[in-house]
């Protein structure tokens, strides 16, 4: 088992594939943080990142540009995350229902209109190269596996500490921060609630849309329907155990991810380990966790609720 | 509309207009013009990819009612639906997010029908149906004792913790009937019930008799919040959690009791679909309605009676909708299309017909604080 486990091949598929699989959720749930910590409860997430997939996928059936397609994705996810925007943010509607709504709508749409253009082709979208560190992807095991990734991985990685630095350091970060924990507040120091939220939420639906289009592109190699298979829902649970802690959701991205690897990678080597058993590995740990430790999950004060002015 | 006053902002509209009849008459409204908005915006959708709409709802209706087989099937696809929205409905009430339905239902489906051939060989099949039941009903009810406690002792968050519970659930279950539960024969899945061992269908038609057994849970889920105090305290946990205390009501034990019932009842939504409907289970099989019946049980204002004939239009839609989208050479995935449209113009008329409302929604504000709470 042990030269098995410790098998270069094997480990350099599980880190790499891993990495593949975590990067969307580590978009989705660096933008579901943004929305929560800001009192948004951005339940629709899975549907924004099926949004994004979709039209990432057409984008770079289009153009052949891989930014292009990711930008194209973060449009659609933005555009998506508008629902929320002028439903609940504006309008003050339950946040939990219209997510939902918002889910179902893009599971249906975006399974309709793949059958309606792409049913007869069903075109595929070429690998995309990796980006060799020199010197790091050097390094045995690690070097062709986490030093040997596509662009955009690297990026969402400094989007981690660019939004852990955001939250925790600039006024950006206090308003949206005071915008979930008390709004009343906020608006009394003369900052709009509602373009604050508005903001975050803006950034959720990007952020979930560009997870939504790579894992479409690069992970899967093209849109089928329902291709992100609960990814949006894991991202919300990752955020929500981060805690608005950003460094939290590149743990839970690559533990998750991993744990999603390891099935694929022990299949590839021959080892027959349930799939099913790791993909719920770390669903396992983290409810072990959960049990043992029984903390809270800490949440802001104000999620879910709509803000009206001087209502209490 | 007799929702007890405890969730005065699940009815929304319906609170300032006095009179049974007239509030009934307001719900019915409310429930109507979303719907009715909902058909034009679909028309318009299946238009614009060059699909007569008049038609396809027509072959809906031609599919889902008009054939016998058809409505013997709208019929019978209402079970599984009426039993997870009531389940909904006991947790919803409580102001606790049960999102772990998809994986109550798998892993009672799988034991169900995992257990299900040996479990009737033994047994007459009566007996067989009710130990399969009762079995499922445990294992629903199991997988939400863990975020139960959770909730209770610490305050945990029960949508992250049900949400979790549900992916084990799926994963387990797929573990169950690819491993013990195999039956090796044609491929993953379990060994199928004998026919004699499946429910038994209504005289002249092929409706099951778990259509009967969800619609009586349906009127004592209804009974429950009408006429008993257990009702009651549920209710007055959902509206104020601090009211609940001060009434004396043992609020972790309620959460517990809360989510106890709502699980089972989704662990018997699976029982009757296996035993009336599958026979057996494949793995890569997930029907995966709960998000689908979260929306019902909110048209339905969390009232089990209205929850029927919201249970009867999805069902018609799904059932009629897979023809007639076979007819228009779109997918069936139109219905997910239309659910989502319906529960966002829903919202939308809600919010329209009633300004004094405003920012109260049809979800009762309670469910939200216990976010808060968490």
């Amino acid at each position: 088992m042990d030269d098995l486990l410790l098998n270069e091949q094997f480990l350099t598929t599980v880190v790499l594939s891993g990495i593949v699989a975590g990067v969307p959720l580590l978009y989705a749930s660096l933008g579901e943080i943004v929305a929560e910590q800001s009192g948004v409860l951005n339940v629709g997430l899975e549907g924004m990142m099926l949004v994004g997939a979709f039209a990432g996928f057409v984008v770079i059936l289009e153009t052949g540009s891989l930014w292009l397609a990711l930008l194209g994705g973060g449009v659609a996810g933005a555009l998506t995350s508008l629902i929320m925007v002028v439903f609940c943010i504006r309008l003050g509607m339950d946040q939990i229902v219209v997510g939902i709504g918002i889910v179902l709508t893009a599971e249906g749409a975006t399974s309709m209109l793949h059958t309606s253009w792409y049913s007869r082709t069903f075109p595929r979208v070429p690998a995309v190269d990796g980006f060799a560190i020199p010197l790091l992807s050097d390094i045995p095991i690690l070097g062709p596996s986490v030093f040997s990734q596509p662009l955009p991985v690297y990026v969402g990685v400094a989007l981690v500490f660019v939004v852990g630095w955001v939250l925790r350091r600039t006024t950006i970060g206090l308003n949206l921060r005071a915008a979930g924990e008390r709004p009343d507040s906020l608006d009394a120091a003369g900052v709009s609630v509602v373009r604050v939220r508005t903001g975050a939420e803006l950034t959720a639906g990007t952020m979930a849309g560009i997870g939504g289009a790579y894992l479409a592109i690069v992970a899967g190699g093209a849109f089928v329907p329902f291709v992100t298979g609960g990814a949006g829902f894991v991202a919300i649970v990752i955020a929500m155990l981060a805690r608005g802690r950003a460094i939290w959701a590149l743990l839970g991205a690559l533990l998750f991810g991993m744990a999603k690897s390891i099935g694929t990678a022990s299949q590839l080597v021959g080892i027959d380990i349930p799939t099913g058993f790791v993909f719920m590995l770390p669903f396992v740990s983290v409810m072990a966790v959960l049990v043992i430790f029984a903390r809270r999950s800490r949440l802001p004060s104000a999620l879910g609720l709509p803000y009206h002015r001087g209502s209490r | 509309m007799t929702t007890p006053a405890t969730t005065p902002d699940a009815m929304g509209a319906a609170e300032v207009v006095p009179g049974r009849m007239s509030r009934w008459a307001t719900n019915t409204a409310l429930a109507l013009i979303p719907l009715g908005l909902a058909l034009l915006a679909s028309a318009v959708i299946l238009a614009l990819l060059g699909v007569d709409p008049i038609a396809f709802y027509r072959d809906i209706i031609t599919a889902g009612i008009v054939r016998e087989s058809g409505r013997f099937d709208t019929i019978t696809r209402m079970a599984p639906l009426l039993l997870i929205g009531c389940g909904l409905i006991y947790a919803f009430r409580a102001s606790l997010w049960n999102l772990g339905m998809d994986g109550q239902y798998l892993l009672a489906a799988a034991f169900v029908a995992g257990l299900g051939p040996s479990v009737m060989s033994s047994f007459p099949v009566v007996i067989g149906w009710i130990v399969l039941s009762l079995t499922a009903m445990v294992i629903g009810a199991a997988w939400t004792l863990v975020p139960s406690i959770l909730k209770a002792r610490y305050g945990t968050n029960e949508i992250v913790t049900t949400l979790m519970m549900s992916f084990i659930g799926i994963s387990l279950a797929v573990m169950l009937v690819s491993g013990p539960f195999n039956d090796p024969g044609p491929g993953p899945q379990t060994a199928s019930l004998p026919r004699e061992a499946m429910l038994w269908d209504l005289p002249g038609t092929s409706i099951h008799i778990g259509v009967i057994v969800a619609l009586a849970v349906c009127l004592i889920t209804y009974l429950v919040f009408a006429r008993t105090s257990f009702g009651t305290r549920i209710d007055v946990l959902g509206a104020n959690a601090r009211a609940a205390v001060h009434m004396g009501i043992d609020v972790p034990r309620l959460i517990i009791v809360a989510f106890l019932v709502s699980g089972a009842l989704v662990g018997l939504a699976a029982a009757i679909d296996i035993q009336g409907v599958f026979g057996y289970m494949r793995v890569d099989w997930n029907p995966a309605y709960g998000l689908a019946v979260v929306p019902l049980v909110f048209l339905a204002r969390m009232n089990a009676l209205a929850l029927i004939p919201f249970a009867a239009l999805f069902s018609l839609l799904t059932i009629g909708g897979l023809y007639a989208a076979r007819r228009a050479s779109i997918p069936s995935d139109f219905v997910l299309l239309f659910m989502g449209i319906l529960l966002l113009f829903m919202v939308g008329t809600q919010y329209l017909t009633d300004r004094r409302a405003r920012g109260e929604s049809i979800a009762p504000k309670a469910l939200l604080k216990g976010l808060r709470r968490g």
